[in-house]
């Protein structure tokens, strides 16, 4: 009987003491939940990079690297919203359903997933980055200075953000070389630069004389240099592994958006949201362009970058045909985000079949 | 399409260029095996071999000793292993997957500071002869050392294992280490020595991805690739020249499948990418299915601990 006694008055005593120091405590701590390790340098690592922003920003964090995307996740939420943190950034796609789960139980602890459309609860927001926009100057740049014709794409897994990549890629660079050609060769993995490397080597052999990529190691653009011909950078700037054969890069930029939402909830003026920001908010950033671009193409891109970023240009505009010729957008519509967000079929163009 | 010898060259030289980490750890692994002694921790010493190299590159700046510093580091890792199987008898499966485990573990914690640097131009070989001749020049001229020693690797290890005396005395160690210890043989150098030769080479192995075929350092880099290494072993029966045709096929439908991507082929790409797994193994089974001959040639006490009985 008296065990239960003290049990319970020390679990008592250990709650007042959290409960007092969540008191006193004013500073809001951010946790954010890797599915990579920080040094991938690309998909994970530019995420870290937006914690330490919050960090400089004067904000403490916490970050778990290398996080399944099963019931562990949960697992991991669960501890994190337990220990005190106020605000969770969980950065990957698969993370939509631990964090909605976990969400209802812990409804004073912010939670924002990145790249997911679930916002079951009210403590629960989405954000993302237009990747599309800058893979629209990739490929306005691509078909500019392609000589055969053939561009390769090295590309991940067959989902929609993936499938929009390639579209609005492929659109940018018909609409200035109506000839040219996209080669996709699917790796099946985000992150496996001997893979990738040979992926990139049979699209050079296949004649490719510009590879974009969407995956996330720097093989490819090495192996772009190596066989004298050029490429883009993915997620971070890789110039410097390829300065040669990198164009130009597309950076994930979410340091703005994390001090943003850190801030806001310190101050009060966290509300749900769901933020789907491109270049004019400077969330998706192009790397500077390589001095082997033309001086046409160059003041081409940056007008481009300009009105992409004001909206003037929209990557999807009509008309935009699929691979059979039907209608997919109008002459003088865009496409909708819910239409972008589900894109599973490949405009005119672009070589091969989506696997299914 | 038409083919063309030159573009048929250049696929044969992407090919052997990817199967040169499996020929390198498959025959390290080989004399391990031959020897009896199990060691499932391949991949594990590949990457410690990987961020070794790539580390020393970056900091001595000097490639001789990076590339010396990564086998020494596949040594050294592999001398855990040996330490722990034959001097404490500890089960060989488990401590090979602890070191694979570890490698990995460790791998990442080094290379915290090696992300994001780019790798050296590693030097390559008569490179002045790579296009003097059509379709053969690209295969035979213009790759670095490691590339060479690679191909020639699987000859000189079957002429050490066929042909010399120690090559018998491993091979004898594996078959029955009583006899061989009631010989005079001392069983457990011989297998210290084995497990280390074969660390050397995982270490190499690792070298070669992360400072030749994509000069960089990320976690887990070799994707995989000690697996596979492993796997070869056993489907090859043993036999250098066997590894050799199934590394070369493994990669071969690896990077087909991608060429057959971006022609158009209409195969499902998921089939394409199991591929590779399905076809390694019917061939190598195919060529080994001579049951005697995989009977002499299979080390009898594989995996089992060596007490000697004093």
């Amino acid at each position: 009987m008296h065990k239960t006694l003290i049990r319970s008055f020390v679990s008592s005593l250990v709650f007042l003491f959290t409960f007092t120091v969540a008191a006193v405590a004013k500073d809001v701590k951010a946790a954010f939940v890797y599915i990579g390790p920080t040094g991938d340098h690309g998909w994970t690592y530019q995420h870290d990079v937006g914690r330490k922003a919050v960090e400089a920003a004067g904000y403490k964090t916490t970050y778990v690297e290398g996080v399944p995307e099963s019931a562990d996740a949960e697992r991991v939420l669960r501890q994190l919203a337990n220990s005190g943190h106020d605000i969770i950034f969980t950065t990957s796609f698969g993370y939509m359903n631990p964090t909605n789960k976990v969400a209802k139980e812990f409804p004073n602890v912010k939670f924002e997933h990145a790249t997911g459309y679930k916002r079951e609860h009210a403590n629960v927001s989405t954000y993302a980055a237009r990747f599309y926009e800058g893979r629209t100057i990739l490929g306005t740049i691509a078909g500019s200075m392609t000589k055969s014709n053939v561009i390769g794409y090295v590309a991940s897994f067959p989902i929609p953000e993936v499938i929009r990549g390639i579209n609005s890629f492929t659109l940018a660079a018909q609409k200035v070389n109506p000839n040219i050609k996209t080669k996709i060769v699917w790796a099946f993995t985000w992150y496996d630069p001997g893979k990738e490397a040979e992926a990139a080597k049979a699209l050079i052999d296949q004649g490719a004389d510009i590879i974009a990529q969407h995956t996330d190691s720097t093989a490819i653009v090495q192996i772009a240099e190596k066989a004298g011909i050029f490429a883009f950078g993915q997620a971070s700037d890789m110039d410097k592994f390829a300065p040669k054969a990198v164009l130009t890069s597309v950076e994930n930029n979410w340091g703005p958006y994390y001090v943003d939402r850190v801030k806001a909830l310190a101050n009060g003026t966290w509300n749900q949201k769901d933020t789907w920001h491109g270049i004019g908010d400077g969330m998706v950033v192009i790397s500077d362009l390589d001095s082997a671009i033309p001086a046409d193409v160059r003041s081409k891109v940056n007008q481009l970058e300009k009105d992409l970023a004001s909206g003037k240009v929209h990557s999807f505009t009509g008309p935009i045909y699929d691979q059979q010729g039907n209608l997919m957008v109008a002459e003088g519509k865009t496409a909708d985000d819910g239409m972008l967000a589900g894109m599973m079929t490949y405009v005119k163009g672009v070589e091969g079949d989506i696997p299914k | 399409m038409i083919i063309d010898i030159n573009f048929v060259g250049l696929i044969i030289t992407s090919i052997m260029a990817s199967s040169v980490p499996l020929i390198l750890a498959s025959c390290g692994e080989l004399i391990t095996e031959r020897s009896g002694v199990l060691n499932l921790g391949v991949e594990g010493m590949m990457i410690i071999g990987a961020i070794s190299g790539f580390a020393l590159m970056t900091v001595t700046g000097s490639l001789v000793i990076a590339v010396f510093g990564a086998m020494l580091a596949g040594v050294l890792i592999s001398t855990i292993f040996a330490f722990l199987t034959q001097t404490l008898i500890t089960n060989h499966v488990a401590t090979g997957l602890a070191l694979t485990i570890f490698g990995i573990g460790i791998s990442a914690m080094i290379g915290k500071n090696f992300v994001g640097i780019p790798g050296k131009e590693f030097p390559v070989l008569f490179g002045s002869l790579k296009d003097a001749i059509p379709f053969l020049s690209p295969i035979l001229f213009g790759h670095s050392i490691v590339f060479y020693f690679a191909f020639a690797l699987p000859f000189i290890t079957n002429y050490f294992l066929k042909k010399t005396k120690i090559g018998l005395i491993v091979r004898a160690v594996g078959d029955s280490p009583d006899s061989a210890s009631n010989q005079g043989i001392n069983v457990r150098l011989v297998r210290y020595l084995c497990i280390l030769y074969g660390g050397a080479m995982c270490g190499l192995a690792g070298a070669y991805l992360s400072m030749i075929y994509t000069p960089q350092w990320i976690e887990n880099m070799t994707g995989g690739r000690g697996w596979i290494a492993l796997a070869l072993v056993v489907f090859s029966t043993w036999n250098p020249i066997k590894i050799l045709i199934g590394a070369m096929i493994f990669g071969g439908l690896t990077i087909i499948q991608f060429h057959m991507q971006a022609i158009g082929v209409r195969i499902p790409v998921q089939f394409l990418t199991a591929l590779p797994y399905i076809v390694t193994i019917i061939v190598l089974v195919v060529i080994s299915r001579d049951s005697r001959k995989i009977r002499l040639s299979t080390p009898s006490s594989l995996g089992k601990s060596f007490y000697k009985d004093n």
